[in-house]
């Protein structure tokens, strides 16, 4: 780092719109890293001024910087160890008065500030007019105005880090704290003395001590040898009770009092005209209607039915229209890869296949990832999602979750739709650790995207007529399981964890702009197809070893060697005489099959008939010997005979490779486990094949149904639907529709897929809890599943009887739990315990 | 307040929504007390109750610039000058 460059702090309360101001600073260029050991994301974005390069670091969001939340505790480390060489403090200026007390702390630690007022036009629509020369005066710290939806202040703002970064005057401002002062200059002396303490800003440090922040205490034992720690903690101790005796009133809070007072004083004659607020009337009327008692529950549902109708419904319509072009570089990479043989293909076409087809899957998910997030992003800007957690909060509160874990719980899929990658993403924005952590565990059991077309291919086999009722059940179920869970895992695992208070604005209704959602739709996106694609692309390729190895036996890749080798010599039988035979025969063969599969896949892919012409041009031009024979021109009874030989080659071939492939996957390390799982399974019912499905399922779900489409396969000439195959042979099998309840039932409660379970690690920190997130659903999973099975059996229930007595056996739990669940008041009155009667 | 009797007081999870409260004091500590003094629940700050949740809990306040939900738990522990007091 040269001297012209420079490190910059971005600090500010939530809804301050620092976010917004800092992609304004900042441009494009942004990078998300986390602070080192805990879980919050570190923003930092980079941008070159006149004179050099600027490094912006947004911090968390904080109201004060105190050490009670972890938010606070990282964002005042950075400022106290990193010591940007400006931070710019940005402030709801339609919020002065609040604002301002993050403001003072800033200056207190003695760090170069810009006063950001943000939200400016908020102000000006008021009337208000917010003399800054004279808050910048007073302050001692330069003011911008800023704008930072519209993207209004960015030059103001970059040049006063410039000029404030050369100015090394702490600033002038400083509170008064009345009796307390000789106490703190006491302890800045003492603590003066220390060179050890010398990089901390004395004042700062007096007062934390004082106030006994916990942190403090910390800075100072690890600084200082543990007599001084001891001696300068005991003093500040002993001053503080004294303190409390004399006055009546505690530290901190006579710190907060005098704080409040200097920011009335501050703020005295700095409004011009209409110091009251006007502007708020239009959000009053909003919520007057959207908070209403009766109304609100209808708008909140019309609100979620309308995202599953426009984001899933609409975006999966969508994905109509992508599909074709994902489908379309497959192609084009198939093509690259080296060339399919007759039997088997070389492991780099094999493997590299599979990978293509499972990042499609992926991505063929990214229409409706960029609407859902939109819709999302508009729900947040525009305010609507706090009154969404003002409403649920009761409800989920009960079951140890909280109001904003709504929206983890509509991006985890509380509809049949959605993904649990987003959902437990989401989860950081909850304040309270506990309820942070339960709704980390309770999203996946949400439907998401990837589970659905199992439970279609289940209900289309063994419940035609009840689907509807058996969706219901199914989307509905989940929700009951996924409040039962967290509240257990409340009671038990979880209540050692930190909660904090339920105490959130209600922010002013805002229009989002475009630019703001658009911007993070695409970010969101982005970083799902990231996180979730390197990770399905590295299971992928693990599945895929699992799958191929050890492989088939010599003895039977002889005996498909000669199956092989017999369907070749009919073929070249039949094609003996015919004037086409030294084309496709010989050396040629496996080209011409080839050549023909590409031409039937190209032909499928092909919508519309000029597109269907466009296909015939080119692989007619590509390699017209070929093309008579795939496809024979009129009149050419030589051509028609080598096509039908060729048609009845191509079919021996395709079962030949599938019956390889079952064999393959019996025998392969995946299927033993799956048939060494059976004894522990059979209670629930699943065979060896169900129990590869599932297993397979855990590295990416949609491979749940892919997977058992593999093993109960068709024969060629029966071309029945999956549905039809697993129907004959799992009945023929004496498996019923109980045996469907029970793996729908365990899918429902099945651990989270490898992505979710990665995020889940990115977001508790921790590999101990994504074990956890893995195992305990795997064994309520099964626990449920047998339980099911064994007692339907038992009894001769039918599937609908059983899914039923499941059903409503799982909402009377629910209602108890929920009535009984009632938070005692006791739980929190240890706290008020402590301090009775300080003032009376 | 059932479980302690030595405390009794009026709170703000007593006040009916339309009404408009002074705050006396709070009765929580650590982070509880500092989360609600930094949204501007200080002592001597009027507060207007605008309404209870539809299920009754939280409920939203209004204060000088902001409006603030909390829960009713925490708001019982916001003790409130009486209306004749102020």
């Amino acid at each position: 780092m040269t001297n012209s460059d420079l490190l910059v702090a971005l600090a500010g309360q939530q809804n301050a719109g620092k976010s917004t101001l800092f992609n304004v600073l900042t441009g494009a260029r942004q990078h998300v890293a986390n602070y080192p050991g805990v879980t919050v994301d570190k923003k930092y974005g980079v941008y070159r001024d006149a004179s050099g390069k600027v490094t912006a670091v947004d911090l968390p969001g904080t109201y004060s910087l105190t050490s009670f939340s972890l938010e606070e505790r990282v964002a005042r480390d950075f400022l106290l160890i990193e010591k940007p060489d400006v931070t710019v403090n940005v402030v709801d200026a339609s919020n002065l008065k609040r604002s301002l007390h993050l403001t003072l702390q800033l200056t207190e630690m003695g760090l170069p500030t810009v006063l950001a007022l943000n939200m400016m036009d908020v102000v000006e629509r008021r009337g208000t007019q917010i003399d800054r020369d004279l808050l910048s005066e007073r302050l001692g710290v330069p003011v911008v105005a800023t704008v930072g939806r519209k993207g209004e202040g960015r030059e103001a703002l970059r040049s006063a880090i410039r000029t404030a970064s050369g100015t090394h005057a702490p600033a002038r401002c400083s509170v008064d704290y009345g009796d307390l002062e000789t106490d703190i200059a006491a302890l800045e002396a003492a603590s003066g003395a220390h060179g050890a303490l010398a990089d901390i800003p004395g004042r700062w440090l007096a007062l934390k001590l004082l106030e006994d922040d916990r942190r403090a205490v910390e800075i100072v034992r690890q600084r200082l040898a543990g007599d001084a720690a001891d001696a300068l903690i005991a003093d500040a101790g002993l001053r503080a009770a004294a303190f409390a005796t004399a006055r009546g009133i505690d530290v901190p809070d006579h710190v907060v009092a005098c704080r409040d007072r200097a920011v009335r004083a501050l703020l005295d004659g700095v409004f011009m005209a209409g110091t009251r607020e006007t502007g708020s009337t239009v959000t009053e009327r909003i919520d007057r209607f959207v908070l209403n008692r009766f109304a609100a529950p209808l708008f909140l549902v019309f609100t979620v039915f309308m995202i599953y109708q426009v984001a899933i419904v609409w975006g999966y319509e969508l994905t109509e229209y992508t599909w074709p072009l994902l489908a379309h570089t497959r192609e084009f990479i198939a093509g690259l890869l080296p060339d399919a043989g007759f039997l088997t293909d070389p492991y780099i076409r094999s493997m590299g296949l599979w990978l293509v087809d499972s990042a499609n899957t992926l991505l063929n998910y990214v229409p409706i990832f960029l609407i859902l997030f939109a819709l999302i992003a508009m729900l947040e800007d525009s305010g609507y999602m706090a009154r969404i957690a003002f409403i649920l909060d009761k409800v989920l509160h009960r079951f140890g979750l909280h109001g904003q874990s709504t929206l983890p719980l509509i991006l985890g899929g509380v509809f049949a739709g959605g993904c649990a990658v987003p959902g437990v993403m989401a989860t950081k924005g909850i304040p309270d650790n506990r309820a942070r952590m339960a709704t980390i565990f309770a999203v996946p059991f949400m439907n998401c995207l990837a589970k659905v077309p199992l439970y279609t291919l289940l209900l289309g086999i063994f419940f035609v007529e009840n689907r509807s009722l058996m969706m219901f059940y199914i989307s509905t179920i989940t929700v009951i399981f996924a409040l039962l869970v967290s509240k257990l895992l409340t009671k038990t695992v979880l209540s050692g964890q930190e909660t904090s208070p339920f105490v959130m604005e209600l922010p002013t209704y805002h229009l989002p702009t475009v630019k703001g959602v658009v911007r993070r739709a695409v970010d969101r996106t982005w970083l799902y197809v990231k996180k979730v694609g390197t990770i399905v692309i590295a299971v992928a390729v693990v599945v895929f070893t699992l799958l191929q190895f050890p492989g088939l036996s010599d003895e039977r890749w002889a005996h498909f060697q000669t199956e092989g080798a017999k369907a070749i010599a009919t073929f070249e039988t039949k094609m003996a005489g015919n004037a086409y035979a030294d084309i496709a025969t010989g050396s040629n063969v496996v080209g011409l099959i080839n050549f023909s599969n590409d031409y039937k896949r190209a032909k499928l892919n092909a919508s519309g008939a000029s597109a269907s012409s466009a296909v015939n041009d080119s692989f007619e031009a590509a390699n017209p010997a070929f093309y008579a024979l795939v496809r024979p021109p009129r009149g050419d009874a030589d051509a028609k005979a080598a096509s039908r030989a060729l048609r009845s080659l191509v079919s021996t071939r395709k079962t030949l490779r599938r019956e390889m492939k079952e064999e393959r996957i019996r025998s392969s390390l995946l299927g033993t486990i799956g048939r060494g799982m059976e004894p522990v399974t059979q209670f629930a019912g699943f065979d060896w094949k169900i129990n590869v499905a599932l297993l397979s399922s855990f590295a990416a779900r949609e491979s749940s149904v892919a997977t058992l489409g593999v093993l109960f396969q068709q024969d060629e000439d029966q071309n029945a639907s999956l549905e039809t195959r697993m129907g004959a042979e799992t009945t023929a099998a004496g498996a019923t529709a109980l045996l469907a309840v029970s793996m729908i039932l365990f899918f429902a409660l099945y651990p989270p897929c490898l992505a979710t379970t990665v995020m889940v690690k990115i977001q508790t920190g921790s590999y101990k809890w994504m074990m956890f997130s893995i195992l305990f659903p795997t064994v309520l999973g099964l626990t449920v599943s047998s339980a099911v099975y064994s007692i339907g059996k038992a009894t001769g229930a039918s599937g609908i009887e059983a899914m039923t007595a499941v059903y409503f056996g799982s909402l009377a739990l629910l209602i108890v739990v929920g009535l009984f669940g009632r938070r005692r008041r006791s739980a929190f009155l240890p706290t008020m315990a402590h301090r009775p009667s300080l003032r009376t | 307040m059932l479980h302690t009797p030595a405390v009794s007081f009026r709170s703000l999870n007593d006040i009916k929504p339309g009404c408009r409260v002074r705050i006396r004091r709070h009765h929580s500590s650590g982070a509880v007390r500092q989360r609600l003094m930094d949204l501007g629940l200080m002592p001597n700050v009027d507060v207007l109750v605008v309404r209870s949740a539809p299920l009754n809990d939280p409920i939203e306040l209004k204060l000088e610039a902001a409006n603030v939900s909390l829960r009713r738990q925490e708001a019982a522990t916001i003790e409130v000058f009486d209306n004749d007091e102020q």
